[in-house]
Order: C-alpha cells, then structure tokens, then sequence
C-alpha cells in the first residue's frame, strides 16, 4: 500500500506518456486520473494509520543507489505524520486537479502530454515528501522542478511561456546550488545522509568541537547554522522567497490547473516542508532560524503589496501565494513548525481552490486573464463566483473558514516568541493580512462586480465551467471551510504531540505552541479585524467610489509604479546578472579563445612558423662569407659557453 | 573462455574487418559502399559482444590486472626486449565498453554517407583497434603506439569527411596533441631511464607503477615528468587554455567523428591521469594539484559562459563538454588530500564521480552531438538560429533530445547526476571553494542548455524551410533506444557501474599513498 502510493502516479505517468497516442487521449486521461484518485485514497490510508492509529511502518529500503566509499546513499521511503500529512495534499490536490483538467483542457491538442506530466510531477512531489535522505529529497526536489519546467512552457509556441519556463528552472537551480552545499556540509558534519542517522545527532552538536570529514576542526554550531542557512537558499529558491521569487508570478504562463497543483498548492511548499523536515536540525541552528524568519516575513509583506496593484487575475493570486509562503517559513521560523505545516495544508486546498476557480473564469471569458477586461460576469458563472469567495474568505482569514484557524495560529505564534525578530515578523504579518483582504476583494469585485469591462461577444459566450470543472471546486471548496477547525485540535491544539510524534522535532524548552495559546486577547483578534478592514478598503474603492483607485495611483505615482513593476527586481536581475552573463561569455568567446588563446596559440605560432621560413629563407643567400661570419660566431657561442661550464 | 585472448580480439578484431574491407570489397560503388557498411557493423557489434563478454567475466573485487597477455615481442640493439603486454582493470574498463559501445552506433549513424564509404568505414574500425589499445596497453611503447595511433584515423575523419574549413581544424587538432605528444614521448624515455638507473631497466606499466608504489620517483624528476604527461593529457582532456581545438575539431568533423571525439577521445586524457600521473608522480601530483583546480575551475565557469554565447549547436556542445571535463580534473585531483592517520580514503567518491563522470558524458555527448547529427543530415547546418519549433514536427525528436538534455543538466535519475554530484561530494570534503565554485557550473549548465533546447525544439514553427521536417526513423531510433536506456539506468541504479572500479579506485588511492609516503611518514599531516 505505501510503495503503490508513491509509484501510482509514475505508471500513469508512463503510461500516458509512452503509450499515449497507441490508447489515445481520453484513455490517458482515466489512467492517469484513475491512478491518481487511487493513489489518494491510500493516503488517506496511510495517514490513518501512520498518525492516528501508529501502525506505520519504519523508514524501509527499495534499492541501492549511490554507494561509494562513506557515502551510502538508497532509494528508501519514510512515512511518518509529516509525510503522510504531505502525501494527503498531495495527493489529494493532485487528482482534483486532473480531474478538473479533463475539462480546462478539453480544447487542447496534447492531452496526454498533459496528464503525463501531471502525473510525473505527483510522482516526484511524493518522493521528496517519503524521502529518508537528502539526496533522494534532491531527487523529488529537481523532479518537481523539471515538471514545473516542463508544464510552465506546456504551451511551447508561446515565447514568453518558454522563456517563464528556462526563468523558473535556472532560478530553482540557484537555489540548488545552495541545497548542494547544504546537503555535502551535513555529511562533513554527520558523516550520513540518512535521516535516520543525521536528525537524531544534531542536538548533540552545539557547545561541541567538531572535525568535520575533510579534517578541519569547527564549532558544532557555527558548523550547523551554516548548513541549515545553505539548505535554506535550497528552501528559498522552492518556495519563491524574497530574491528567488522572480520566477513564481511568471510561471503563470502554464495552464491554470499546473498553476493551482504545482504553483500554489504543493512545490512550492516544498522549501516549507524540508525546513519542517529538518526541523531537528533547524532547532539547534539559531542563526539560520533568524534568517528563516527575516526572510519570512520580509516576503509576506513584500509579496502582498506587490499584489495590490496587479491586474492579472492569475498574478494577484501568485503573489498571494508568494506572501502566504512568507507566513509559513516565519512561523518555522520562530520554531512553530507544527503551525508552518497546519498553514501548508490549509492553503493548499484554498489557493487550489482559488486558482481553479480563476481557471473556471478565464475558461468561461474565452482565456482572458486582465481583470481590467471582466468585470460584471456574476450572474453568469454563479458557482465559480460563490467558490471564489469562499476561497477570499478563507485566504483573509475570516473565523469558521480554514485559513483563520492556521493564520492566526502564525501570527500568535510570532507574537509569543517574543523575540525582536518573532514581533518583526509579527507587523510584518499583520500589514500583510491587511493587504491579503484587500487583494482579495479587489480581485473578486473587479472581477465579478461592476460594469462589464469585456465585449458584448465574450460576454455573450461567458458561461459556467462544466460539472467536471465544478466538482472539484466543491471538493477544495469543503476543504477550505473545514480544513481548519476539523485539524485544528491534531496539527497545534491539545493532541498536536500526539499526533506529530518524533516527525517534528521541538528542542526542549521550545514551548511555543503552548505559549501562542496564551496571548493577549487583541493579538488573537487583531487578524479578524485587519482583515475585515482591508474588504471594506477594497469596497470602498472599487464599489463605493470605483475613481478612487485611478486618483490614489496618481497621486502616489512613484509608488504605484515601484509595486506595479514588482519593486524593480526583473530590470534589476536582467541589468546585473542576465545580459553581463552574455555579454561575457561573448568576450571570453571571441576576446579569450579567439584572439588572446588562437592567436598566440596555434594560429600564432602557424604564422610565426611562415614568418621564421620566410626569414630563414632569407638567410640562404648563397653568399659564402655569411655562412663564414655564422660559422665563426656560432664556434664563439659554444667555447664560450664550455668556458663558463654551462655546457659539458 | 579463461585461455582466450579476449582482450587481442577485441583490440583487434575491428583493424581485421578493416582489412577485410579493404581487401575484398570490390564491384560497383553501390555494392562496395553496401557491403562496407554491413561489414564494418557486423564487425563492430561482434567486437562490442566480445567486450560485453569481458565485462561479464570481470572480477570487480580486485584492483589487479585481469585478461592480462604478455609476449616478448622484440628484443631493442641494446638488450631490452619489449613485451606485448595487455590487461584491463576497473579504471580502463567501463572506457574499452564505451568504445566498443560507441563505434557500432557511430556506423550507424552514418549510414547515409555517400563520399568514400570503403574508406570511411576503414577508419572508424582503425579507430576502434587503437581505442580500445590505448585503455587496455600496459606498456609504454604499445601505449604510446596506440595513443598516438587514435590521432591518424581522426585526422583523416575530419580531414577528409568535414565540413568547410576541416583542414584548418584539423591541422589545429593535430598541432596540439602533437605538442602534448612530444613531451609525453620525452618523459617515457626519461621513465625507462630513471628505472634503468635504479637496476630494473623497463617499460612496462605495471612495473612502474610496482616501483612507484614502493621506491617511488625523485621529487624533482616527478616534477618534470607530470608536466610533461600533463601536457599531452590536457590537452587531450582538453582543459583551459588548451581547449580551442576541441569546438572547431567538432564542427567540422562529420557527426560519427564527434560522436567518438566527445565520446572516448576524450576520455583519454582522464585516463591517463588515472593511470600515470597520479599513482607514478604521487608528490609533483600532491604539488600541482592547485593549479589543476585553478585550470579547472577556470574552466568550468569561463566555457560555460562562452557556451552561452554560441551560434552553433555543435560549438555549444563542445564548449559544454570543456565545462564538464572540468568536474572530471577537479575530482581527479581531489584524490591528493588525504588525511593524516586516518583509514578512511578520503579521495574515492571524488575519483570514482569523475571516472562515471567520463562514463556518463561519453554517452551524453555522444548522444548530443547524435541529435544535432539527425536535423543536420536533414537540413545541412549546425546554426541555432535556423531552427525552431522543431517540436510541432519531431515530437519524438523533441522527447530524446529532452532526455540528453536533461542529462547534460545532471538532473537526478540521469547519468548526469551521480557523477557530477559524487565529484563535488568528494571535492568539498577536500577544498570547500573549489567546490563552491565548480558548483556554480550547475548553474550555468542549465542556462545554456536549456537556452539551446528553447530556441532548437520550442517555439511556433514558422521558418518555411522546416515545414516538412521527418521525424526521426526506425534506425535513428535504434541508435537512441540503447542511449536512452543507458542513461537512465546508470542515473537510478548506478552500482553495476560504480561497483566495476570501485576495487581499482581504492587501489589506486592505496598505492598513491603510499607512493606518496616514502621517505615522509607523516606526510598527510601537512595537508
């Protein structure tokens, strides 16, 4: 049951794939679909068992991989409630969104493709959640990122898709640089790269002297805190943090359903997943924990602000999801892992629902993405609008709906830290809470409210998604209401250690899921309350008085162009990284290799072979008193030299 | 089985068919150029089945010799009498099966060829004899004789079947290793002399590498001699600043001719650092290794730069290959620190990620410079900007391509992987800033490939000359098929491959440690 679970979606993948023009495109379509619905359903299992009825299985090997020397390395599974959890969304999310895919891509021309590589990145996504060592979380890590790869330029006619595609891809690789090193420093430091053998070691390494295998001496901590930071830039890249997040809104060139799987539910949680993962080494890492939160918060509110102002619809829900990430690295953090995981969850299944949703209304406004360009179209899609909302109120943080419950959670978290950096994080939150409401309703009323912005011809084509788009919506839709006060109690209420077990690690003394209980009442409140002031904000401009937002951007030009362009960090890369890159490699081209090496390498000493002959040539004059006075100076040369000993 | 010659049949199976060929062959073009081909494939694959035989019956526990011959072959003026003296171990045999590998698939892959065909075929299985001679010679002349032998064939390939300016390529391609030649030829009389002197006058590899071991060369005559070897083998390998014959030797040389060139040609240089100047010049390796990082890592990230500005396909790959030869020296060298009184060698992953290394990008390339081969034979140039959306017409195309390329990239579950992440693995517990920096050619090597693939395969198909491109055919398949496969199970279930010389890798770092220890007890202390 666990191995089928994992490896399911890897025959679709297959099946699809290679034999999708001999089955054609609907049989794709139910294998994959099939597999994958099957795959979910053993999850459920497996969550089951593994954390409520504590019967899963230990970590266990499939084969060898790389063994050489020290350094073993096997394809082996772990499922703990930190897996399971992850598989369940996963999974979960994963065949919703190939179910409604049957009719988001009913049009397209290359379905099977699609489901294949749908199916491939499931795949990977589990491995990296099962993985039992770094390098098979490397393995899913860089799976995922080549299906994302490959679904972001899905549509491979289109430049700016394949370009979004390279983009997303050499960006996550910067990221994996920093997991390479991350990952070669844990084995310096631990001499493993077994969960089983690294995780349960790192507590003894502060205070400690440690020689690492390549036999220098270091502090324990000092050691740790780098490899954690490194491993982080590896989390970063993933999970589109502030400075590797230029690729996440790009990425939204692939087909919408790729979007809500892969964008918003579940890669790029990834980085939030492995800094859970490892929270047993996090814990003991304080500086690394610091720049985990920095970073957090930093992009929660970065992200969101930057949402403000978008106006593809698929763009604000990116950047949300930027800004939603943000939350749940600082939450890890402060040391709230437990609460990090209840947001990851949460959200996948609002956001999904939230992407799908969008998905439902590009489909019904014959794929227009420009929210200046909708407008009014309630009426015609009334179950997609009803989800969207359902989705924003879930998103802002309103009670009874999922995303109060983890939301708050972090915020409290933060704030119970008490630490410089937990209350920094904690603003930080809060602004971003304010924005995320406004964001939101700005989103849905430009969308679904006012006047009709589109042609009379779309309008009159606009329709409701059909039912095979609609279900899923109401799957996630049950997902985001009840996601969170049905977990609440196992991810961070009073069986929160029950229920997580040894798959998170608290270093003692580290209470903070007791303690965020406990704050002050205005803390727990003050989320709602941001919240309900951003939708009346978003009212207030777009329903109320709809000249409102023209006037503001006016008025503060410089800033609405700073949020509108991204705050500059596209122009910014392109001037210092990506045109130097050329224009050097260009240099060394034709500067290095063609004039300085050729030319005084083979080319020159071809021409200075033909210049010599010619000289030389000039030298057989033929007449005898030059060869005479050579002969003469040529005997002078050596005597002189046997004088002085040089020759003997 | 254990009394056969196996290893002569293979070395030399492929020069019979060539005389075959040119002996017997007669009648028509057509029928010779038909009958050329057929003999020349038959003949390689029963040489690649014999090797397959070979690598069946190796013995991967030992570090020694295995399908050793020696004969006396003929007495010199002076007394010395030269052995034929052959043998694989684990470091040479996973190269002899690339070679023997790679030759049927280059006859394939040239089956469309119209100008001389006799003699074309004649000199990829000229070819092959001296390849796989070279890996498996445990003498310095019959080494020598076969490493310089390799040159003639290619010369010619290039010199003859190449595209437009193939004489000044070739000319280029024969200066430099000429070069190297030389010097190398110099320091193996200096070799034999320096045995000579101390009373066991000989040329035999095995011995030297016995006396290295345990008398061990003069520091300083190490010294000299390593640069002369490094000179030949960097230029083979080829690394920077001696790389810029290996992308213009590439363009022009027919596809088969790249292939074999990417492929094993190559490799020769890893190789004989492997096998001569690590274990023979323990101390001058030790002290020159920070100028091979230097070279190396100047490598890597300066060619993958220019990678990222080229025009032609075949020029990119090549510069790519500079790049990841890099990572092959790099791990090579990393075999140098070892630690004070620790049992533990420190160097294997590095040395045993850079031999897979080798491995896996001998049939990466090869496989690359195949996928340029299959749209060049289809639309005569090698320039990037030609194509386009190449995907809406050669799906399949599309999908081999993507696997290579990914490959190239390292991504795990490919060949790519295990070796570029053992070498950075082994090298970072060495030198942590050689690793750093090598590692920021993973970068850079997902940039320009996936660069090339974008504007190759993807985008709208708009350029009129394309429009009816075929997709690729039955043998085109068949010589991808085996490719592919390679490539992923040496990505997912790598150990019958690391297993083959991860006896001789750990012998060959024993033996360097203790080359390197005589006279010097604590000489690891230092590092």
């Amino acid at each position: 049951m666990y191995t089928a679970a994992v490896f399911l979606p890897l025959l679709g993948a297959l099946v699809a794939g290679l034999f999708g023009r001999v089955i054609g495109e609907r049989a794709s379509q139910y294998v994959t679909s099939g597999l994958l619905i099957i795959s979910a359903v053993l999850s459920c299992f497996i969550l089951y068992s593994v954390a409520f009825a504590k019967t899963g299985p230990e970590p266990f090997v499939l084969f060898d991989w790389i063994s050489v020397g020290t350094l073993k390395v096997q394809w082996a599974l772990r499922f703990d409630t930190l897996s399971a959890v992850m598989m369940f969304v996963v999974t979960l999310v994963s065949a919703v969104v190939h179910v409604y895919s049957i009719g988001y891509m009913s049009h397209d021309h290359s379905k099977a493709r699609f489901f294949s590589y749908l199916s491939l990145f499931t795949f990977s996504m589990l491995m990296l959640v099962t993985a039992e060592n770094f390098v098979q979380m490397f393995f899913g890590w860089e799976g995922v990122g080549v299906c994302s790869y490959l679904l972001i330029g899905f549509w491979f006619e289109r430049d700016s898709a394949n370009a979004a595609a390279i983009k997303a891809f050499v960006v996550n690789r910067i990221g994996d640089f920093g997991f390479l090193l991350g990952m070669f420093l844990t084995f310096a430091i631990f001499g493993a790269l077994d969960f089983t053998n690294v995780l349960p070691a790192a507590a003894g390494l502060p205070g400690k002297t440690i020689t690492l295998v390549g036999g220098w001496t270091i502090d324990g901590q000092t050691a740790l805190n780098w490899a954690c930071i490194l491993l982080f830039v590896g989390a970063m890249g993933k999970s589109a943090q502030i400075l590797l997040h230029t690729w996440l809104p790009d990425a939204m060139e692939g087909p919408t359903p790729v979007s809500a799987l892969i964008h918003a539910a579940t890669m790029v949680t990834a980085g939030v997943f492995m800094v859970c993962r490892l929270s047993p080494m996090f814990e003991y890492a304080p500086v690394a924990l610091a720049m985990v939160t920095v970073v957090g918060g930093i992009t929660a509110f970065f992200a969101a602000s930057i949402g403000l102002v978008q106006n593809d619809i698929k763009r604000v829900i990116a950047y949300s999801t930027c800004s939603q990430l943000g939350y749940m690295f600082f939450a890890a953090g402060v040391g709230a892992y437990p609460a990090a995981i209840f947001h990851l969850m949460t959200h996948a299944f609002f956001k999904a629902l939230l992407f799908l949703g969008s998905g439902s209304v590009i489909h019904g406004m014959s794929d227009e993405q420009d929210m200046r360009r909708m407008g009014g179209i309630w009426r015609k899609m009334k179950f997609t609008y009803a989800m969207m909302w359902i989705g924003s109120l879930a998103l802002a943080g309103i009670p009874i709906f999922a995303g109060y419950y983890s939301k708050d959670m972090i915020l409290e978290s933060a704030f119970a830290a008490h630490t410089g950096l937990g209350m920094f994080a904690f603003w930080m939150g809060i602004a971003a809470a304010v924005m995320t409401a406004f964001y939101s309703w700005r989103l849905i009323f430009m969308t679904f409210h006012g006047k009709q912005r589109a042609s009379d011809e779309v309008m009159s084509h606009a329709h409701e998604s059909p039912l095979v788009m609609t279900i899923p919506l109401g799957v996630l839709a049950v997902g985001a209401v009840f996601a969170g006060i049905v977990a609440f109690g196992w991810f961070v209420g009073e069986d929160w250690k029950t229920f997580w077990g040894a798959s998170i690690h608290l270093r003692p003394g580290n209470e903070i899921i007791e303690h965020a209980h406990h704050v002050p009442a205005w803390v727990a409140y003050l989320p709602i309350v941001v919240g309900v002031i951003g939708i009346a904000l978003a009212y207030a401009m777009y329903i109320l008085y709809p000249n409102w937002p023209r006037a503001l951007a006016r008025r503060v030009r410089g800033l609405y162009f700073f949020l509108l362009n991204k705050w500059y960090f596209d122009e910014l890369y392109n001037a210092i990284f990506v045109r130097p890159a050329f224009k050097i490699g260009r240099g060394l081209w034709r500067g290095g290799d063609g004039a300085v090496i050729d030319g005084l390498g083979p080319d020159g000493v071809a021409s200075l072979t033909r210049v010599v002959a010619r000289r030389v040539a000039a030298l057989q004059s033929g007449y005898l008193y030059h060869y005479a006075f050579a002969i003469l100076i040529g005997v002078a040369v050596f005597v002189s030299l046997y004088l002085f000993g040089v020759v003997r | 089985m254990g009394n056969w010659p196996l290893l002569s049949v293979i070395t030399f199976l492929p020069l019979v068919g060539a005389v075959f060929i040119l002996a017997l062959v007669r009648g028509d073009r057509e029928a010779v150029d038909r009958n050329a081909r057929f003999m020349a494939l038959w003949t390689s694959l029963a040489t690649f089945i014999v090797s397959l035989l070979v690598w069946i019956n190796f013995d991967d526990k030992t570090a020694a010799f295995q399908f050793v011959e020696k004969a006396d072959w003929f007495t010199l003026p002076g007394g010395y009498t030269l052995t034929y003296h052959m043998g694989l171990d684990g470091i040479s045999m996973l190269f002899v099966l690339l070679a023997t590998l790679l030759t049927p698939i280059c006859v394939l892959a040239s089956w469309q060829m119209k100008h001389r065909v006799r003699e074309y075929m004649v000199a990829f299985l000229a070819l092959e004899t001296f390849m796989v001679g070279t890996f498996s010679a445990l003498d310095l002349v019959t080494f020598y004789i076969f490493f310089e032998g390799v040159l003639i064939p290619m010369f010619l390939i290039i010199g003859v079947w190449g595209g437009q300016r193939r004489i000044y390529s070739a000319f280029k391609f024969f200066l430099y290793t000429l070069l190297g030649s030389v010097l190398m030829l110099i320091a193996m009389f200096a070799l034999y002399h320096a045995t000579r002197e101390a009373g066991a006058p000989t040329t035999d590899i095995a011995q030297i590498l016995e006396f290295a071991r345990t008398k061990g060369f003069d520091t300083g005559l190490q010294k000299w001699l390593w640069l002369a070897f490094f000179a030949s083998f960097a230029v083979k390998m080829p690394m920077w600043p001696v790389h810029t014959w290996l992308p213009d030797a590439h363009v022009e040389a027919p596809t088969a001719g790249s292939v074999i060139l990417a492929g094993v040609l190559l490799k020769m240089g890893g190789y004989g650092f492997l096998r001569f100047s690590l274990p023979m010049f323990p101390d001058a390796s030790i002290y020159f290794t920070p100028l091979v990082y230097v070279l190396s890592v100047i490598a890597i990230i300066y060619t993958s730069l220019v990678a990222l500005a080229q025009e032609d396909m075949k020029k990119l790959i090549a510069y790519s290959s500079v790049a990841h030869m890099g990572f092959v020296t790099i791990g090579i060298f990393a075999a140098t620190h070892q630690l004070a009184g620790d049992q533990t060698l420190l160097g294997t992953q590095a040395v045993q990620g850079a031999l897979f290394q080798m491995v896996s990008h001998g049939i990466v390339s090869a496989a690359l410079f195949l996928c340029v081969g299959v749209i060049y034979d289809r639309m005569h140039t090698r320039e990037i900007a030609r194509y386009g959306g190449l995907v809406n017409r050669m799906p399949r195309y599309a999908a081999v391509f993507m696997v290579f390329m990914l490959a190239s990239v390292g991504l795990p579950g490919t060949s790519g992987f295990v070796g570029e992440f053992l070498v950075l693995f082994g090298v970072f517990q060495a030198n942590v800033w050689v690793a750093a920096l090598a590692a920021t050619g993973v970068i850079l090597g997902a940039t320009y490939m996936l660069y090339l693939y974008r504007r190759v395969i993807f985008g709208r198909l708009t350029k009129v000359d394309l429009m009816d491109i075929t997709d690729l055919n039955l043998r085109e398949i068949l010589i991808f098929v085996p490719l592919v496969i390679l490539v992923l199970w040496m990505g997912i279930y790598p150990a019958p491959f690391l297993d083959v010389f991860d006896a001789s890798v750990q012998g060959l770092i024993q033996s360097f440690k203790s080359g390197a220890c005589i006279g010097n007890p604590a000489c690891f202390a230092v590092q």
